[in-house]
């Protein structure tokens, strides 16, 4: 806020009414009745609902295909988050190598970020297709087998790599900048001090990337664990035998599909703890970058 | 750079030649696809060489759909993906840079609880909440409407935070010059603000219609009349389509389709689109 | 062009916070009035509260015979140039300028004549057409100047105006505030913290601290009279040496130094002694009463030198001509009537 602000109180309300109406209408009135409906349950024709304390809770964490789902968000989430940052780390220590060439690479490899998660997951799903996609076609020559319509084992690669090619352009701009903000001086001074390149790498370059680093996590986390729906819908929609079927993917099968009011909601709840514990997070990274 | 080393600087360029390969080979085989005739694909192996049906596939697929399984034309899914994208980067800025206004320069009772509900809002992402928000939508009307499909996306805590960094790092003075000078808050808002964040709300277009036009559980769950279908949400729907085999050739011309206006952006307003990334993370 | 009143104007923050305690001020028509103390006096305070940029908590403004507490900034007929200039950066100079009295429906051909008329007071005409981007910090300030001259006002508020430049063009800048005030004749209140500033350009200036006046008055008679050892300390550069003696009946003692005491005093044990470094000087050796400064260092300044040391183990400057050599210690006396005496308990001025 201002030093001095203006006292027009009408205005006021009158400018922040339409951000405050559909915050309310559709962000924090369904939340709530997500809340409400996890603890409870239909009947079978959906005339009466019922309270039902945390037992819509004890069902899903009974149920063996949520834990199987619980586990597959797990691998999910930390296979994507860490392909794609070494990846792009690898690409930025490139262009940050490269003098004259850096701009035109990076137009070359930041425009992925563009491309549509559910466009990047057909892209995939035809590339290996087992009939008459090229990279089946390679590993056959290779003497695999692929079929990720068969093989969870192909299936979880499959959409891991899908949602980690977009995000190798987001992690790699962040580096790139990350790098440029590590003064020459300093990289100067450790070359003086004897330091050959990869000890450079591992002494300055990569404990002063740390912050950068450590944000990039906590973002692809959220990505990988929440912004994955379509990439999976587009593809294995969660198969086969639940073998990429991560949560984001559940809730909407089991809520939508299944119409399992009472599951779904409680899922809906779980997935908000851990959004909130993973923005908890982010927020501590910003408050303590700010005492710097 | 400290030292020449051409050794590691060779390195350093093939690694991004092969990272530069990466990227594309996936966008080269769809255009490749899209280029063939439907029978090419049952051959065994995808060509890896242009073909000759490329204004055939497109012009279809752009004008007519494909018809056999009910999608309409591209054109018409394309221009609702427009639409789409617009509203919600438009919208998502009007709305954010006026509530950002009101609580940077206003005070009024509830300015913290206004700015606490914006806030926790960063905390619930669509697919935790979807069912729910469609009993909403549907209940409202909304259902296979342009409203339902961009009103629901429009607030957004990121743009508001965005828009109340740029007011803060507005010196105050500027405020109160303005005052001295005989300006109420609309004209301080019109002729001084607004014009100060010319580029920040023009790197937040950027990324939000690459937001609005990628959208894709919100159109697949709210739209069923294909009137108002989106191209991508579309291209599943014709993935999805199981006479027999997918028609590879359409399928991928629909993608190319859809990746082509935000990469288009991204690489036309590259400088927008990095700063816009780098300030809605802070 | 108007007189200003203040009438028991304070300011106390919601939390309970004082800011400025029930000051009364009269200010002259065409009067050119400093508001001078350290950062937190209060002093840009009372000069938003004149402005209308703050809230006015007890007391009354009164701007031209019209009270003006619950007048909007706008509306009250002043000017104010900001320390960081608070220009417009996306307007050109010409738009900075003509922004407020076009959003008083001026006619055109009245605000291109002001602005002309300002450019050419003020030597901007070369870049009217200019962003303030594209400016040096001189420059800048010509046109927060220029802003604030367009308007014709009853009043400029300057709030440390010459801050952000750098020495050499403070310097400039300040004489052609005093000329350019001279000349419109335009009723000024200016804030800074900086005492050559408020003694170069003041026709009275307003010592604060804490809120409060310490001292209203002309530059020579605040510098020859400070009303306590804080303003003492404040005016005047090098600062007015303050040390504590001993009162024995018309006299003050330092260690063998006894120095005498202006009329009036009352006596008690002990006294703050305040003698200005320019108003002391070296005596023959050995002579009675005389100040004994134990050098520590010397500052070679050209036109004169200073040389920093100790009386009687308290800190002491005295400014000499810079001839000869300095010896460890000097042997001072300072000239008839600069001796200075203050409260040792409440610093206040005695005699």
């Amino acid at each position: 806020m201002k030093r001095t602000t203006f006292n027009q109180r009408a205005l006021a309300y009158l400018l922040i009414a339409p951000q405050m109406a559909v915050t309310i209408v559709f962000f924090l009135w369904p939340t709530g009745q997500a809340i409400v409906q996890s603890f409870q349950q239909e009947d079978a024709f959906g005339l009466h609902t019922n309270w039902v304390g945390f037992a819509n809770y004890q069902a899903l964490f009974a149920d063996p295909s949520y834990i199987q789902s619980l586990e597959v968000t797990v691998i999910f989430t930390v296979a994507v988050t860490f392909s794609s940052l070494i990846v792009a780390l690898l690409l930025a220590l490139a262009v940050d190598r490269t003098v004259k060439a850096g701009p035109t690479y990076t137009t070359l490899l930041v425009w992925p970020y563009a491309v549509a998660p559910a466009v990047v997951g057909v892209l995939w799903w035809f590339l290996f297709n087992p009939t008459i996609g090229p990279l089946p076609y390679v590993l056959g020559q290779m003497g695999y087998n692929w079929d990720h319509s068969l093989h969870g084992q192909d299936a979880m690669i499959l959409v891991v790599i899908a949602a980690a090619w977009p995000q190798v352009s987001y992690n790699f701009l962040f580096f790139v900048a990350g790098l440029q903000s590590i003064p020459a001086s300093l990289r100067e001074a450790a070359a003086i001090d004897g330091a050959g390149p990869v000890k450079r790498f591992f002494t300055i370059t990569l404990p002063l990337l740390s912050p950068t680093t450590f944000f990039l996590m906590v973002v692809n986390l959220v990505y990988a664990m929440f912004n994955t729906f379509p990439v999976i819908h587009a593809t294995t929609q969660g198969g086969p035998a639940g073998s990429t079927d991560i949560l984001v993917f559940k809730v909407y099968e089991d809520g939508f599909v299944g119409l399992n009011l009472g599951s779904s909601a409680a899922q809906s709840v779980v997935l908000l703890v851990i959004v909130i514990a993973l923005t908890a997070v982010q927020f501590g990274w910003v408050e303590r970058r700010v005492q710097y | 750079m400290v030292e020449n080393r051409p050794v590691l600087n060779f390195l350093a360029h093939l690694v991004l030649i092969i990272g530069v390969a990466i990227v594309a080979f996936p966008i080269y085989v769809a255009f490749i696809a899209s280029t063939h005739g439907p029978t090419d694909f049952l051959s065994g192996l995808i060509p890896m060489t242009p073909g000759h049906n490329i204004w055939h596939t497109y012009g279809t697929m752009l004008t007519d759909g494909m018809k056999s399984s009910g999608m309409p034309p591209l054109s018409l899914q394309m221009g609702n993906s427009l639409i789409m994208a617009l509203t919600i980067a438009i919208g998502k800025i009007a709305i954010s840079i006026i509530s950002a206004y009101a609580i940077v320069y206003f005070k009024f009772p509830g300015r913290g609880i206004a700015f606490w509900l914006i806030f926790i809002t960063l905390m619930m992402p669509v697919e935790v909440r979807i069912l729910p928000t469609y009993k909403v939508v549907a209940e409202l009307g909304m259902l296979n409407t342009y409203a339902g499909l961009t009103i629901p996306l429009i607030a957004s805590a990121t743009a508001t935070f965005l828009f109340r960094q740029v007011f803060l790092t507005i010196p105050d003075e500027l405020m109160e010059a303005a005052r001295i000078d005989g300006a109420g808050p609309l004209k301080f808002f019109w002729d001084i603000l607004l014009p100060m964040s010319r580029n920040n709300i023009a790197a937040l277009f950027v990324i939000l219609f690459i937001y609005g036009w990628n959208q894709y559980l919100w159109p697949l769950i709210v739209t069923t009349d294909t009137s108002h279908y989106t191209i991508v949400m579309g291209i599943k729907r014709m993935a999805d389509v199981t006479d027999a085999q997918p028609q590879w050739n359409y399928i991928m011309a629909t993608a190319i389709l859809a990746m082509l206006p935000p990469v288009l952006v991204v690489i036309f307003m590259q400088k927008l689109f990095v700063k816009g990334l780098i300030e809605t993370e802070k | 062009m108007a007189a200003i009143t203040l009438e028991a104007v304070g300011k106390t923050y919601t939390g309970g916070v004082t800011a400025v305690h029930s000051i009364d001020l009269d200010i002259a028509d065409g009067e050119f009035l400093v508001l001078v103390g350290p950062s937190g006096c209060g002093k840009s305070t009372l000069l938003r509260m004149v402005a209308g940029l703050e809230t006015i908590t007890s007391g009354s403004v009164t701007i031209a015979g019209r009270k003006v507490n619950e007048v909007e900034p706008a509306d009250r007929d002043i000017a104010m140039v900001f320390q960081n200039y608070a220009l417009y950066p996306h307007m050109t100079v010409r738009q900075n300028l003509a922004y407020g009295l076009k959003n008083r429906k001026m006619a055109k051909a009245e605000i291109d004549r002001r602005v002309d008329e300002a450019a050419k007071i003020l030597e901007i005409g070369a870049f009217l057409d200019r962003k303030p981007r594209a400016l040096s910090g001189g420059q800048r300030q010509r046109v927060a100047m220029g802003r604030a001259i367009v308007r014709e006002p009853a009043a400029f508020l300057f709030d440390e105006p010459l801050s952000n430049l750098d020495a050499k063009l403070r310097v400039q800048m300040r004489g052609e505030i005093k000329q350019l005030q001279s000349r419109l004749g335009t009723t000024s209140i200016y804030v800074t913290h900086d005492q050559l500033e408020a003694m170069t350009l003041a026709h009275r200036l307003v010592v604060l601290n804490g809120g409060a006046i310490e001292q209203v008055g002309t530059p020579i008679e605040v510098y020859r009279k400070p009303a306590s050892t804080f303003v003492a300390a404040f005016i005047g550069s090098p600062a007015m040496n303050l040390v504590q003696a001993q009162v024995e009946g018309s006299t003050a003692r330092l260690g063998s130094a006894v120095l005498p005491l202006p009329e009036g005093v009352t006596p008690g044990p002990k006294v703050t002694i305040g003698m200005r470094p320019e108003s002391v000087k070296p005596v023959a050796p050995g002579t009675e009463g005389a100040l004994i400064l134990k050098t520590a260092y010397v500052e070679e300044l050209g036109a004169h030198r200073l040389v920093h040391g100790q009386v009687e183990g308290q800190n002491f400057v005295c400014a000499l001509d810079p001839e000869g050599e300095v010896g460890d210690t000097l042997t001072l006396m300072p000239e008839p009537g600069a001796v200075h005496a203050f409260s040792a308990e409440t610093g206040k001025r005695l005699g």
